[in-house]
């Protein structure tokens, strides 16, 4: 399902819009103009903000590199407005990159604090250069017009702004529901879980700040031959905060936000621009305070905004089952001789502190081989080392015979090892399904562009059928369409497990799947387990718990000061002196 | 451009970087102990240059009235936080502290207020009045989000800053205002003009940099605000309260900003919106010191100062554009350098 919600509200929802330039006066054309306008941006506010948690407050200035540009090439060259449009996102795309590049490697403010610098330095630029008009600006930017029909009224602007604004919605919620778009939800809170799976969360956060600027550019091209004259004021930084108000009053976690929020503060300002300075007794920008103290309220009381206080009297269906696909490309099981994971002298020291050291063993493909030790023995750094979070400080880690001592978390989870983590990293809002389908990232190749189009379909069916596999795998096919979030823990890390099982490992790394579990969810873990071993599965179990270790291993290797304390059958294991030591102190 | 021109222009680029620099280190200080980019900094400056320009004429600033009016909003959020958790015993004290003191700092300005008092008292005033503000702030739409993300912060503050350019608008109108220079005496040293005034704005900035070292080296409330800084869960741990240190912060942040106020007033006529570029181009020699370093941070600002007094002679129309383009070779350097990208809190 595409849409959010049900088609009956949307089919609505578009009428509504057909007939309004025909019945209402022509004043609401104009509103119903610029809140499509505002829409289009806000609509990238959401994607950036709402969605991958990173935040501009520039947007105003992208609108106004889209507008100045039609302008200036239209009135200067008599450029045809399409070339134009062309023109002003090539533009803002290398602004944007360029901006996304300097700060998105960064903490997350650093992003924000550059859009506002940005803001205001282009406001300045367009107000001082005479071959822009300075702050007088442009006139005499020429109507739109294709194939000789030319849009000469407000009325026809109106069905043209609303076509783009629904082509963004739609081609923006394609895009949330997509091998990148579920890649871009991760990227609020959930990069290191991201990276794991083979995301780029670097160049993502920038491609997402692109396209929120590209939004913002056709909604300024358009706003331009809407206005046939453009001057610096729309495009100041305050506008550029009044966009970012509007995506988090709709809801940035929704597209239907942006057009709630734009709808919301646009109508709002209306009125209170012409109430405030009634009562105030003076003229003056008194709807700042109103917005402010309303932003304030919102993030203290409701954070989400307003979208899903409507989402909720929107009936929804219930998904249908994910249809059965042809699998996803695996990976060939060639059997190899030899260990299946070698660990060689594998050291990390952090500063004096040796947490392992020198440390040796091998994984053999099929068996279940577990990592114990003490707190603080050094079994969160081995699992870090061999998982690529944490860099060898020496020795060397081989997977299938290669070294992949070193290499970033990406290649490790593309050779084959798939991962849990101690703390469970889901993306709470999202479907156990899409948390699932994210695992299978890297066996994916479609991009930004083939998503939002929705030519994604038949990898998609594929990823969906791959992801429900996985999910049945693990025997919650009952919780396919929960949110993540709304699991009880136990089950949120088997939600974590065939996620990891999506990515079609060899060898899978579970960081302590049993702490904080209840006695039945650990037994129902431990015959999944064993299950996944029935079917060649190798496991690497750091763990904590002896009892759930002792009766589900073929082997242990005990750790204790970051060094080998022993290895071998658990049986052995339980009887030897020194691990005995080790967890209860000596008897002396 | 020759030396004595050279010469002004440094001399004015360094008093307005030393003043930019009380900015840079409170924006800091309230990142590094709140986690707050704080944006409306600079309407604590415009604030401070307006309230002692109402304070010259003779009349009760409008600060006063928002003074009040958070002071009451606080008390009613203090009093619904400790009926809610049956703490009725605390509220008397918590009353007094939140909507008392204000009140009773609002009614004294007032009360002084058509005096006309001398210069350096009316300054105080300003200040008490602006320090007081600053807590309140923070009590009113911080503290209840403390735990969101910086993200979140960010935009209650950018929502703060439109409300405060508002009520700006609102209590002192739609005029700039100037406020007397201390000083109108000047001499000259081999050539080249020194004013008084440009000498004791430097001087006052240094000596509050000093006392703010002093303060944070020296006593156990600047020891706290260092350890919050370091380790919110921690010195939450060895009983270091979040909710006291921010407003303690937000205390000294609004008294350097309402002293920045107080020393740019007389430089250059102060709008009720002026506060925002004032208060960005701080932000500038803040990210030069990547919000946490203050050396750094107060070098970068005199950098500012000077880069916006040198720009203003060579090309004045796009002085701002040149001041906030600064931050993209800092942006970039500090990227290139950043070995792997960070996660969020």
């Amino acid at each position: 399902m595409k849409w959010l919600g049900s088609r009956a509200a949307f089919a609505i929802f578009v009428v509504v819009l057909a007939v309004v330039p025909q019945v209402a006066p022509a004043f609401w054309v104009t509103l119903g103009n610029y809140i499509g306008l505002y829409s289009i941006v806000a609509l990238g506010l959401v994607l950036l903000t709402g969605v991958a948690g990173q935040t501009s407050f520039g947007q105003a200035a992208f609108v106004g590199l889209g507008a100045y540009t039609t302008a200036y090439l239209t009135t200067k060259y008599g450029t045809s407005p399409w070339l134009a449009l062309v023109v002003g996102m090539v533009i803002t795309a290398a602004v944007a990159l360029f901006l996304g590049f300097i700060t998105l490697r960064m903490k997350g403010h650093y992003l924000p604090l550059a859009t506002i610098a940005w803001g205001i330095s282009l406001f300045y630029v367009f107000g001082n250069l005479e071959m822009l008009g300075g702050h007088t600006g442009m006139s005499g930017i020429p109507a739109l017009s294709f194939a000789g029909f030319e849009l000469k009224s407000e009325n026809r602007y109106y069905y043209l702004i609303w076509a783009i604004t629904l082509a963004s919605l739609w081609a923006t919620n394609n895009l949330l529901d997509s091998r990148p778009g579920r890649a871009i939800r991760a990227l609020k809170g959930r990069l290191e879980m991201a990276e794991a799976f083979g995301v780029d969360a670097a160049r993502l956060k920038i491609v997402v700040f692109v396209y929120a600027a590209l939004l913002a550019c056709i909604s300024g091209w358009l706003y331009a031959h809407l206005q046939r004259f453009v001057n610096p004021t729309p495009f100041f930084i305050t506008q550029g905060i009044e966009y970012l108000f509007m995506a988090v009053v709709g809801g940035a976690g929704s597209v239907w936000g942006a057009v709630l929020g734009a709808t919301v503060i646009t109508l709002l300002k209306q009125v209170l621009q012409d109430v405030l300075p009634w009562m105030f007794g003076r003229s003056g920008n008194f709807e700042l305070i109103v917005f402010g103290i309303l932003m304030i309220l919102l993030l203290q009381f409701a954070r989400d905004g307003l979208w899903p206080w409507i989402e909720r009297i929107i009936p929804r269906r219930t998904p249908p089952p994910v249809p059965p696909a042809e699998p996803l490309p695996a990976r060939d099981p060639a059997a190899r001789a030899g260990p299946l994971l070698e660990v060689r002298k594998a050291r990390k020291q952090f500063g004096g502190l040796v947490a392992v050291n020198d440390l040796s063993f091998d994984i053999r493909p099929g068996e279940i081989l577990g990592l114990i030790g003490p707190n603080g023995a050094g079994k969160s750094t081995t699992f870090s080392l061999i998982s690529g979070a944490a860099a060898l400080t020496s020795g060397d880690i081989r997977f299938r015979g290669e070294s992949i001592g070193g290499a970033p978390p990406y290649e490790i989870a593309r050779r084959g090892i798939g991962r849990t983590f101690q703390h469970v990293k889901l993306i709470p809002q999202m479907t156990v399904l899409d948390n699932v389908a994210l695992g299978a990232y890297l066996r994916g190749r479609s991009g930004i562009v083939r998503a939002a189009l929705a030519l994604d379909g038949a990898e998609e069916a594929r990823t969906r059928s791959e992801a429900a596999r996985a999910i049945a795998r693990v025997g919650l096919a009952d919780h396919t369409f929960d949110a993540a979030g709304s699991l009880p823990l136990g089950k949120q890390r088997i939600v974590e497990i065939a996620r990891a099982l999506a990515a079609d490992p060899m060898l899978l790394l579970l960081d302590e799947p049993a702490a904080g579990l209840r006695f039945l969810e650990k037994q129902e873990l431990a015959a999944l387990l064993r299950s996944l071993k029935a079917d060649g599965m190798t496991v690497l179990l750091v763990e904590h718990d002896m009892d759930f270790v002792m009766g589900l291993t073929d082997r242990l290797v005990v750790m204790d000061f970051g060094e080998k304390l022993a290895e071998g059958q658990p049986a052995d294991i339980q009887k030897n002196a020194a691990v005995l030591e080790a967890y209860l102190g000596s008897v002396v | 451009m020759d030396l004595s021109i050279a010469a002004l222009l440094a001399q004015d680029g360094i008093t307005n970087g030393a003043i930019y620099a009380l900015l840079a280190l409170a924006l800091v200080l309230v990142f590094t102990v709140t986690r707050v980019v704080w944006i409306p900094a600079g309407e604590f400056v415009a604030w401070g240059t307006l309230t002692l320009a109402g304070l010259q004429t003779g009349a009760a600033p409008g600060t006063l009235k928002v003074l009040v009016g958070m002071a009451v909003i606080a008390g009613l959020m203090e009093a619904w936080g400790c009926l809610r958790r049956g703490q009725t015993g605390r509220l008397p004290r918590r009353l007094a502290a939140w909507t008392g003191v204000p009140v009773a700092v609002a009614a004294l300005v007032w009360w002084l207020a058509p005096m006309q008092l001398p210069l350096p008292v009316q300054v105080l005033l300003t200040l008490v009045t602006m320090t007081t503000l600053g807590p309140l702030l923070y009590r009113v739409a911080y503290q209840p989000l403390a735990e969101a993300s910086v993200l979140v912060l960010l935009i209650v503050s950018v929502a703060l800053h439109f409300t405060l350019v508002g009520l700006g608008l609102w209590f002192f109108g739609a005029e700039g205002s100037r406020t007397p220079a201390f000083s109108s005496t000047s001499f000259t040293i081999q050539g080249v003009n020194i004013s008084v005034q440009s000498l004791l704005v430097v001087a006052s900035s240094l000596a509050l940099i000093g006392a703010l070292a002093l303060f944070f080296g020296r006593t156990l409330y600047g020891k706290a605000l260092r350890a919050t800084a370091v380790n919110r869960a921690g010195a939450r741990l060895v009983g270091i309260s979040p909710d006291f240190a921010g407003a303690l912060t937000f205390a000294l942040a609004a008294l350097l900003c309402g002293f920045s106020g107080v020393l740019i007033g007389p430089i250059t006529t102060v709008y009720y919106d002026s506060g925002f570029l004032v208060g960005l181009k701080g932000f500038v020699g803040a990210i030069i010191g990547g919000l946490s370093s203050y050396p750094i941070a107060a070098a970068g600002a005199l950098l500012v100062g000077l880069i916006e007094s040198f720009s203003s002679f060579w090309a004045s129309a796009f002085k701002e554009v040149i001041v906030f383009t600064l931050i993209i070779p800092v942006l970039l350097w500090r990227s290139l350098t950043t070995t792997h990208h960070e996660e969020d809190e």
